[in-house]
């Protein structure tokens, strides 16, 4: 199994976290109504203490494990000091307003593309939104640190920039249109975390 | 009895006002403070969740100042006004219960509820009046930004704020001195095992003695399980009221300085170092201090209802140990998106040690459900079904906030509505206030002296509206999350309407909820009986359920 993008890992989320959830309200509420039977309740399942923690332990760590093989953008990121990117745009922030380069922000699909966002004042976020309001990726922006995220497009799209941390309230009109063009020639997969 | 005589005198005339001691009318005072808080919390929810589909709504009116103050004052009144009271309370009466000891002092948990009233009073009026709104993260240097707000705004709020944070170190000071008071039980305690019990470090050697074939370390425990819970939690309440207090010094150097005309420069403190440092305290309140005390009310409330022996009580002991390094080491998960946070940090303390929450929360989950199963059959009390709601609030909640703490989902859902909806407001509302709400009605006859509850109906009512009201608006909040609605934001194009109509209808669903039972306890106590809990008590005993110790006849000559 392998993320494309954010909206398949998303769309993967939504349906695993519904039936987790509806399994664990069943589960407590098939517990709540045999606790209150004279007779004894038949156990659909029997479960040992020692497997129950085996149980926690792996759904913990291997959650990480599962994401960091399947999600392109984590190993990326881990190591994108070492990776020359493709393309690199500067980005200042200052007085809630995102200063961008002065040409047009066009990236092919595969290219590894640095954002390196520069605040002058306050704390911001840094987030390109699809044209349906759906995230694609963030970042936090603090004023006095290095700011900066690799990240590769596989998808054809015109972007959209917000500010994605509260930074008072004039940061909530920090949003501009149509701030990055994508373009892809062929469907491109990401496979094995992250090679194209 | 008629409608008249139970509004006024109570349900009938079961409540008898003048019985009570210091001790209980204490209690009563700061549950009735902390449930009109969350009922002013609720209103502002729904606020919000209404000006999120209708910007124009009143007293917003479109207006983003406002809509952040109200956003800004919302947690402090839901969780500092309401919830902190609460569990004080609850503590403050339980601790001297079950160690069979006098509370240290009345007049000092008088003044704590008095403090944290007044702070969050003034804290949300900093908000309403000059609409204040660095929110609850205070992230520098936002919150001395004097371009945005107001500096007296300023003042007044982080003035409230440390205001709550003195009264939450009363309380801490009030615990403490009665644990380790040397009376009753704890006669001929010392304080060093008083300590070994209080950190659960007796059910760690316990559990080694048993693997190692010894004989078990102490059979008697100095301190009973939910002391151990209160004590320990206790630890994280006061590392992170001294980093509040901390956060809140700071700030006000910079807005009392550019008040008097000197405009200090921001920079000189580091954001990403402040940041690490706030969160570092601010996140003892939520992965330390909500998970302890919820992990020890759950065993309290499993050993009352059942009137058994906690199952598995030594590893429940040593969890509690276990839970006090988990909780100081996962603030990171809240950085995972700073991309100048050093990985390794992200990896161990955001990733890998937050998931071991999933481990210590998952034992406290099964040794409740255990005690309870071993108890069989029970009876469905309404203590009972509040319980297992707040389990299911957990069992939703702790995963929620595990999948965000992940280096590849945080990139899509940091600081979206997921993590406020599924995560946060199903732990606290569901979670949490469940668990609070079966602690209320386990309590009730003890802090009331057997007053009748007017209506079984209305109680169930009050149920089934917050258990369904309260899982339906975190989840909607979380699908819209999902779908990149932002949480700190003000939307005025109904990008997500849908989702945010169905939590809105959620959300009405809790504030009616919480209009029922406010209606029931009144009916319940009467007028007389409300007024009367705030009158001073002719009874200054401070403890319940103790009786007096005998005098020596010697001592009597």
């Amino acid at each position: 199994m392998s993320f494309a993008n954010s909206m398949e890992l998303l769309a993967f989320h939504k349906v695993a976290y519904t039936a987790y959830s509806l399994l664990i309200i069943s589960v407590i509420a098939w517990f709540g109504y045999n606790l209150t039977r004279k007779h004894k309740a038949n156990s659909l399942i029997r479960v040992s203490f020692y497997t129950y923690i085996a149980f926690l332990v792996a759904a913990g760590v291997g959650h990480h494990i599962f994401t960091y093989n399947v999600v392109p953008w984590v190993s990326e990121d881990i190591t994108r000091n070492e990776t020359v990117p493709d393309k690199s745009y500067h980005i200042t922030v200052k007085d809630h307003h995102f200063i961008l380069p002065k040409e047009k922000m066009v990236v092919n699909c595969g290219e590894k593309v640095l954002f390196d966002v520069k605040s002058k004042d306050l704390v911001y976020g840094f987030g390109l939104f699809r044209k349906d309001h759906s995230m694609v990726t963030q970042m936090q922006v603090n004023p006095g640190t290095k700011n900066d995220i690799l990240w590769t497009f596989n998808e054809s799209g015109v972007f959209d920039l917000m500010s994605t941390e509260y930074s008072g309230p004039k940061g909530n009109g920090m949003f501009v249109p149509d701030v990055l063009k994508v373009q892809c020639t062929q469907k491109i997969a990401m496979v094995d975390g992250g090679k194209v | 009895m008629s409608f008249m005589n139970d509004l006024i005198n109570g349900a009938d005339n079961r409540f008898d006002v003048n019985s009570l001691n210091a001790l209980q009318k204490v209690t009563l005072r700061a549950v009735v403070v902390a449930f009109l808080f969350y009922g002013l919390a609720a209103l502002e929810g729904m606020i919000m969740r209404t000006a999120a589909v209708i910007p124009d709504i009143p007293p917003v009116y479109g207006s983003v100042d406002h809509y952040f103050a109200i956003m800004t004052a919302h947690p402090i009144v839901g969780i500092f006004g309401s919830t902190y009271q609460l569990v004080f309370a609850a503590f403050m009466f339980l601790v001297p219960y079950l160690t069979k000891k006098p509370l240290y002092s009345v007049k000092l948990a008088n003044a704590v509820w008095v403090l944290i009233t007044l702070g969050t009073a003034l804290a949300w009026i900093a908000a309403f009046i000059w609409h204040y709104a660095p929110l609850y993260t205070l992230y520098w240097p936002l919150p001395a930004d004097t371009t945005q707000f107001k500096i007296i705004g300023g003042i007044t709020f982080i003035a409230g704020v440390a205001i709550i944070m003195v009264g939450t170190l009363g309380f801490i000071y009030n615990i403490y001195a009665t644990i380790f008071a040397r009376v009753g039980i704890h006669k001929n305690k010392t304080t060093k095992e008083l300590l070994i019990s209080g950190f659960g470090i007796d059910g760690m050697l316990n559990l080694v003695h048993k693997l190692t074939g010894k004989p078990p370390y102490t059979k008697e425990p100095a301190l009973s399980l939910p002391v151990v819970a209160i004590f320990r939690g206790t630890v994280d309440t006061f590392l992170d009221a001294l980093v509040i207090l901390s956060a809140g010094i700071l700030v006000l150097v910079y807005l009392i300085a550019n008040a008097d005309g000197i405009s200090l420069n921001v920079a000189s403190v580091d954001a990403l170092l402040y940041k690490n440092w706030f969160w570092w305290g601010l996140d003892l309140v939520a992965d330390g201090l909500v998970l302890i005390y919820v992990a020890g009310s759950w065993y309290l409330l499993a050993t009352l209802i059942t009137g058994k022996k906690l199952f598995m009580e030594n590893v429940a002991r040593a969890a509690l140990m276990l839970e006090l390094l988990v909780s100081w080491m996962v603030w990171s998960h809240h950085l995972l998106a700073d991309q100048a946070q050093p990985e390794i940090m992200k990896l161990v303390s955001g990733e890998m040690v937050t998931a071991f929450e999933l481990l210590t929360q998952g034992l406290a989950l099964f040794i409740t459900l255990v005690t309870l199963w071993k108890a069989r059959p029970l009876k469905m009390t309404m203590e009972l079904k509040y319980l297992l709601g707040g389990l299911v609030g957990f069992g939703l909640a702790v995963p929620a906030g595990i999948i965000q703490a992940d280096m590849a989902m945080n990139r899509v859902l940091h600081n979206t509505q997921w993590i406020i909806g599924a995560h946060v407001h199903v732990a606290v509302i569901v979670g949490l206030y469940m668990t609070l709400y079966s602690a209320v009605y386990v309590l009730w006859p003890l802090v009331t002296n057997n007053a009748k509850l007017w209506s079984m109906k209305l109680a169930n009512a009050h149920f089934w509206l917050h258990l369904i009201g309260g899982i339906g608006m975190g989840a909607f909040m979380g699908m819209a999350g999902l779908d990149g609605m932002l949480r700190r934001h003000m939307y005025f194009h109904g990008e997500y309407n849908t989702y945010m109509i169905l939590a809105g209808i959620c959300g009405a669903m809790l504030l009616l909820a919480w209009v029922l039972f406010l209606f029931n306890i009144i009916m319940s106590v009467g007028l007389k009986g409300l007024i009367g809990i705030f009158l001073p008590s002719a009874d200054k005993t401070a403890s319940f359920g103790v009786e007096p110790e005998a005098v020596p006849e010697t001592l009597k000559a």
